[in-house]
């Protein structure tokens, strides 16, 4: 294969996950990852509580550490190089189902820190660009506000903002809409559903079926830390394959 | 007939509403409680002053201006056993804020040490802050300072050990500084013509770290460019001080301690009591301190850890940026409190005969003219305003860092 060639792969591949295994003491929470995710491609992962679905994203910007295996994430090898991992933190963002605001910075400080401290971007640049996606959340009228003052679903708007403000080209939701109130979802989700129309590639724990057929190109159902099956999502709701999968299926879309 | 939703009728005031009624009941029992207290009050004043009518005494603070009559070990002030009562006080006084000044700092770099260290991953030292915390805090404090003054006047190091071509013990740092077990001595500044200049340099030169530090970071919002300010800051601490001094031929002298006969001349000489008082007083404050630190740390939810570090922002930056921030408002009321602890702590100064305000005015003074209730009130009232002091100069600290949150 020519040099060539193998960059393009490289470049089209955002995300390789290959036997990836994690323990917690002698619990075993990840079994044998294998996962590859294309350039631009929007997936939802969806599973039972304590199914490993979290872990796994958050191995793949290292908020937690994969024992075995290997992730490679835009070209580069996660390891415990600080070096490969502040590249990828870089090119990763995140958003957590606690929004995780910083309460003592106003949400333009909240957007404008990452951008200063680890791009060097000066301060007049990092605030325009912390206005710019403010208003593609909009809400660029709480700018000066503090995250307190805001609602839930506008903090999570603001943290999925301040995540954009370091310009990442892959984004990982960890199940954003689970602590909002039913009317604050839409919201979030419409936000989300904007970034993924724009060519996001994204990574969502989320039991929000509804997004997943609306804007989801692939569903990957964990249990007990392996990936159980994977599909289309009309595929995925529609024709289940394994019984495991049809349970969980009944269970959440029975009402 | 009345039905439910007739209005309720105008009623009277009936004498039990007082008591069961929630509008008025607060209200009686402050009266019932105010009453009380006024009557102990009064009760206790009756009867001081019938009893100190019956010992044939007065309440009378002249005995202040009067000749003290007794030497003090350790002098911040002029003074003689000519000098004053009052003047002792001040005396005692001075030798008070100097230990709990000096304390104060140490407990606090200690205790923000040991209070990090003991989050460490680092298995042993981890460890061994959680030996020292435990240890000291769990230890009344007096025994502590007897401990350290046992420890430093028992040791093996007497000044006539360091005599002679091959002594025993050696002095340290390029032969300056002096460890005996009759104290401590440090070299002393003489101040020469012009070392007023090198000292006025100094003050501006932290003036400019300020300055310094306040452009660098209006450079770095305007470039985004971070500069390797602790080394700047430490130039400008440094540099123009020795600059000034070497212009001026060295206006500032060193006086080294020396050994003469048995004992060391010149230098500065620091007790053991003061350096006894003060490590205890540290260590043991900076004990509680540690707690402090690593409870205002763990209070920041890992949320917070975890959002940085999804942003890219290293360990040591999200610790200033993120973490302490935060942390600091949570850390700052209970660090008064043991900045006025240690303040207090100090009056244990007497165990081992250090000249604090408890041993001149609370001490000698007390003694010799037998004015116990007037000293006893003075020095109530002077650790009171000491207290006072440091509460509002930390509060004014405090209302800095407290952010606007909502």
């Amino acid at each position: 294969m020519s040099a060539e060639l193998q960059n393009h792969l490289a470049d089209e591949v955002a995300i390789q996950i290959t036997n990836m295994n994690k323990w917690y003491g002698d619990f075993h929470v990840l079994r044998d990852i294998n996962l590859t995710v294309q350039r631009g491609e929007r997936i939802v992962i969806a599973g039972p509580s304590g199914s490993g679905k979290s872990t796994m994203i958050r191995c793949i910007n290292r908020l937690e550490e994969h024992q075995k295996g290997q992730i490679v994430v835009d070209g580069t090898e996660l390891s415990s190089d600080l070096k490969n991992i502040d590249k990828i933190r870089r090119e990763v963002g995140m958003c957590f189902q606690h929004f995780n605001l910083f309460p003592h910075l106003t949400i333009l400080e909240n957007c404008t820190l990452a951008p200063m401290w680890v791009r060097k971007t000066p301060k007049k640049e990092a605030e325009e660009l912390a206005m710019h996606f403010l208003e593609k959340v909009k809400i660029p009228d709480q700018a000066n506000k503090y995250p307190g003052m805001l609602s839930g679903g506008q903090q999570q708007r603001v943290a999925i903002a301040r995540s954009l403000c370091m310009q990442p080209r892959i984004m990982l939701f960890d199940e954003p809409t689970s602590a909002l109130d039913p009317e604050m979802i839409k919201e979030v989700l419409d936000t989300m559903v904007t970034l993924a129309d724009e060519g996001m590639t994204m990574l969502c724990v989320t039991h929000e079926m509804g997004f997943a057929r609306q804007v989801a190109d692939r569903v990957i159902f964990m249990d007990q830390g392996q990936i159980v099956e994977q599909n289309e999502p009309e595929e995925f709701f529609n024709n289940p394959k394994s019984d495991r999968t049809k349970l969980f299926l009944s269970q959440i879309l029975g009402h | 007939m009345t039905t439910m939703i007739d209005p309720p009728k105008a009623a009277g005031f009936h004498i039990s509403q007082l008591l069961y009624d929630t509008r008025y009941r607060s209200m009686t029992i402050q009266v019932i409680v105010f009453l009380l207290v006024m009557g102990l009050g009064a009760y206790l004043l009756n009867n001081t002053i019938i009893n100190l009518a019956a010992a044939d005494k007065d309440i009378d603070f002249g005995f202040l201006g009067n000749r003290a009559g007794y030497d003090i070990n350790q002098l911040l002030i002029p003074y003689s056993s000519d000098s004053t009562h009052w003047r002792a006080t001040i005396v005692g006084l001075l030798n008070t804020l100097l230990v709990a000044f000096l304390g104060c700092i140490l407990a606090t770099i200690i205790g923000v040490v040991a209070g990090v260290l003991r989050l460490s991953k680092n298995w042993l030292t981890a460890k061994i802050m959680s030996f020292y915390v435990e240890s000291f805090r769990n230890i009344p404090v007096l025994l502590w300072i007897l401990a350290f003054f046992a420890v430093l006047s028992e040791m093996d190091r007497k000044p006539r050990s360091f005599r002679g071509e091959d002594a025993v013990n050696n002095m340290w740092l390029w032969d300056s500084v002096a460890v005996t077990n009759r104290g401590t001595y440090i070299p002393a500044p003489i101040w020469g013509d012009g070392s007023a200049l090198v000292v006025i340099t100094f003050l501006l030169s932290l003036l400019g770290i300020w300055a310094y530090g306040k452009w660098s970071h209006r450079r770095f919002e305007a470039t985004g460019q971070i500069l390797p300010n602790f080394w700047y800051k430490l130039g400008i601490f440094i540099v123009p001080s020795l600059a000034v001094f070497f212009l001026l031929g060295r206006p500032i002298a060193l006086s080294i301690p020396e050994i003469k006969g048995f004992n060391f001349s010149g230098g500065l000489h620091i007790r053991n009591s003061l350096l006894a008082l003060w490590l205890a007083l540290s260590f043991y404050t900076g004990s509680f301190i540690a707690e402090i630190v690593r409870s205002g740390i763990l209070a920041i939810s890992k949320g917070q850890t975890e959002a940085a570090a999804a942003l890219g922002l290293r360990p040591s930056r999200t610790m200033n940026l993120v973490i302490l921030p935060q942390a600091l408002r949570i850390i700052i009321p209970p660090l008064i409190s043991q900045y006025l602890n240690l303040t207090k702590n100090s009056s244990l100064a007497l165990a081992v005969g250090y000249m604090d305000l408890r041993s001149t005015l609370g001490g000698t003074t007390l003694n010799t003219t037998g004015r116990e209730l007037e000293c006893m009130l003075l020095m109530m009232m002077v650790y009171l305003a000491v207290s006072l002091t440091i509460s509002t100069f930390m509060n004014v600290y405090n209302n800095s860092v407290k952010l606007k949150e909502r």
